[in-house]
């Protein structure tokens, strides 16, 4: 089953600026996948027009099979949908938000407490739950949104940038738990500028740029096609002396050919390790 | 499924709004109690003596019925004015907006917020007015009546504002310079039949006359224009205030881009 169908879809703001240039794009059910791009690559506002945040100027979309024109109440109450920036009202306690939130999609009340408690135990946000939102770190907002995003058990979950900002530690907390969601059947679509993120998480990648869609697949295929590889390569010369030096591996060539090739000069390879991230190679090539 | 979905959406919503008029009493409970107090002193007590009969009673009577009115109107205006510009201001609008809740939905839960502060600083101003001069109930039916009928349509008002408003000043603007003169030229402190009969026709072309003419009917049993009529106007006025404001809702105006 095909969770997201979008045909077409072009976004052209007031000011005249096209943050979506007619994109096309079909996500399974169940798959989790990673949207890269630039900052201005479009996006966030593609995720503002799945959540009914922004209106789109042309094109359809399909969640779930629910067309977002004929049946945007459907279309709304299968997504949950963590933004970019915080926006939740920080006057208000920690359980109200995700409380009121579940109202807004019809969870009746005694049955969101009880989801409420669940995920903010889950995300560890449980002894904050009396606490406003502005008395928390920067850490916990983010995981409050989450929680917040989950509450009414969505099917597809939009998670704008949701490791901007937290510390390492935090972060592979998220994605242990988003692991989880997905694992639980939840369909995941993430924006992020850390591409190990994604390569870590995602099935597949979407890439991005100037509101097109330039490269799209499972994460296996694409970094198999990448065309460059780039390593860090320690080596002893046969002088005896150490040396770091970085080399670019092209289509056909292996990093077998090349230790051979220097062992065949006498030169001993003591350590090698990929330069960046493999999927960071592939976001610049096709980003350049 | 979808009525019980819709009722849940509301409830939150007012729930929230009601919540923020306790939560923040001293910016809108309190402040009308005093201010209207000191009408009921200033104008009431100590002018009100030199004037004489107004309408068949004496002029403090014939106040209180503006004056709770007064602070009906620009209570249910300012409630949801400023509580929808700054749920849009700090973008927690867009909980709502993500979420399946219908334009109906978002409106009646904003609006509930404006009436239930509204009525609530209604009944205290009229509290206070009873320390300065007996009131009497003729119609009890009418005050009900207009009274929920002028909460909602300018709780409407100041949705309207709130949906418009870009920045902290558009939502001050209109209470200053609009909602304050119609109050002041409504007939809250003279009776409009008193005017020539040129200002009497521009006067009924201010929403507030029939508001507080139908009031004050409810309290004195006098209305200088038939009951009937200022219901009806004001019952227009509401219907088409709610409907433009749902197309505007449903088309994202002031809410999506």
């Amino acid at each position: 089953m095909e969770a997201l169908k979008i045909s077409g879809l072009k976004k052209t703001y007031k000011t005249g600026t096209q943050a979506l240039k007619g994109i096309n794009l079909t996500l399974e059910a169940g798959s989790i996948t990673a949207l890269l791009g630039a900052n201005g690559a479009g996006k966030t506002t593609l995720i503002a027009i799945l959540t009914g945040l922004v209106n789109k100027s042309d094109g359809s979309v399909c969640v779930f099979e629910h067309d977002i024109d004929s049946d945007p109440q459907a279309v709304r109450s299968m997504i949950g949908v963590v933004p970019q920036e915080f926006n939740f009202n920080i006057f208000e306690k920690v359980e109200d938000i995700v409380v009121n939130q579940a109202g807004y999609y019809g969870v009746p009340r005694d049955r969101a407490k009880v989801r409420t408690e669940f995920l903010l135990r889950e995300l560890g946000l449980w002894d904050k739950r009396k606490s406003v939102g502005r008395t928390l770190s920067g850490g916990m907002k983010r995981r409050l949104m989450i929680a917040r995003a989950l509450v009414h058990e969505p099917r597809l979950l939009l998670l704008d940038e949701p490791s901007a900002g937290v510390d390492v530690e935090l972060r592979h907390g998220m994605w242990e738990f988003i692991r989880k969601m997905h694992a639980a059947g939840t369909t995941v679509i993430m924006t992020t500028h850390y591409l190990e993120e994604a390569e870590n998480l995602c099935e597949n990648v979407v890439i991005m740029k100037k509101g097109e869609i330039i490269k799209s697949g499972a994460v296996k295929v694409l970094l198999r096609d990448a065309k460059e590889q780039s390593f860090v390569v320690t080596v002893v010369r046969p002088t005896g002396t150490e040396e770091i030096i970085g080399v670019s591996l092209v289509d056909g060539q292996s990093v077998t050919d090349y230790v051979q090739k220097l062992a065949a000069e006498g030169t001993f390879v003591r350590d090698i390790r990929p330069k960046a991230n493999r999927l960071e190679e592939l976001f610049l090539e096709v980003n350049s | 499924m979808q009525f019980q979905t819709s009722w849940i959406a509301f409830l939150t919503i007012a729930r929230k709004e009601v919540g923020r008029i306790f939560r923040i009493w001293t910016q809108t409970l309190l402040p009308p109690i005093i201010t209207q107090s000191l009408y009921f002193v200033i104008f009431g007590a100590f002018l009100g003596q030199r004037i004489g009969q107004v309408g068949g009673t004496t002029y403090a009577a014939f106040l209180v019925p503006g004056l709770v009115l007064m602070s009906v109107v620009t209570n249910a205006f300012t409630n949801v004015a400023s509580s929808l510009f700054s749920t849009k201001f700090m973008r927690n609008i867009d909980e709502m907006l993500v979420a399946p809740v219908s334009p109906g939905v978002l409106l009646a839960g904003f609006c509930s917020g404006g009436i239930v502060r509204s009525i609530l600083v209604g009944i205290i101003v009229f509290c206070v007015s009873t320390f300065f001069v007996p009131s009497t109930f003729a119609h009890p039916w009418a005050i009900i009546v207009f009274g929920l009928l002028t909460a909602f349509v300018f709780s409407l008002f100041g949705f309207l504002n709130g949906l418009f408003a870009r920045k902290f000043d558009d939502v001050s603007i209109i209470p200053t310079f609009v909602l304050t003169p119609l109050t002041y030229l409504g007939g809250v402190f003279y009776d409009v039949s008193s005017l020539p009969p040129f200002w009497q026709h521009v006067a009924r072309l201010n929403p507030l006359v029939y508001a507080v003419d139908g009031f004050r009917y409810g309290f004195s049993g006098i209305a200088s224009t038939p009951v009937a009529e200022s219901a009806i106007v004001l019952t227009v006025l509401t219907i088409v205030m709610a409907a433009g404001l749902l197309v505007c809702v449903r088309r994202g105006i002031g809410l999506r881009d």
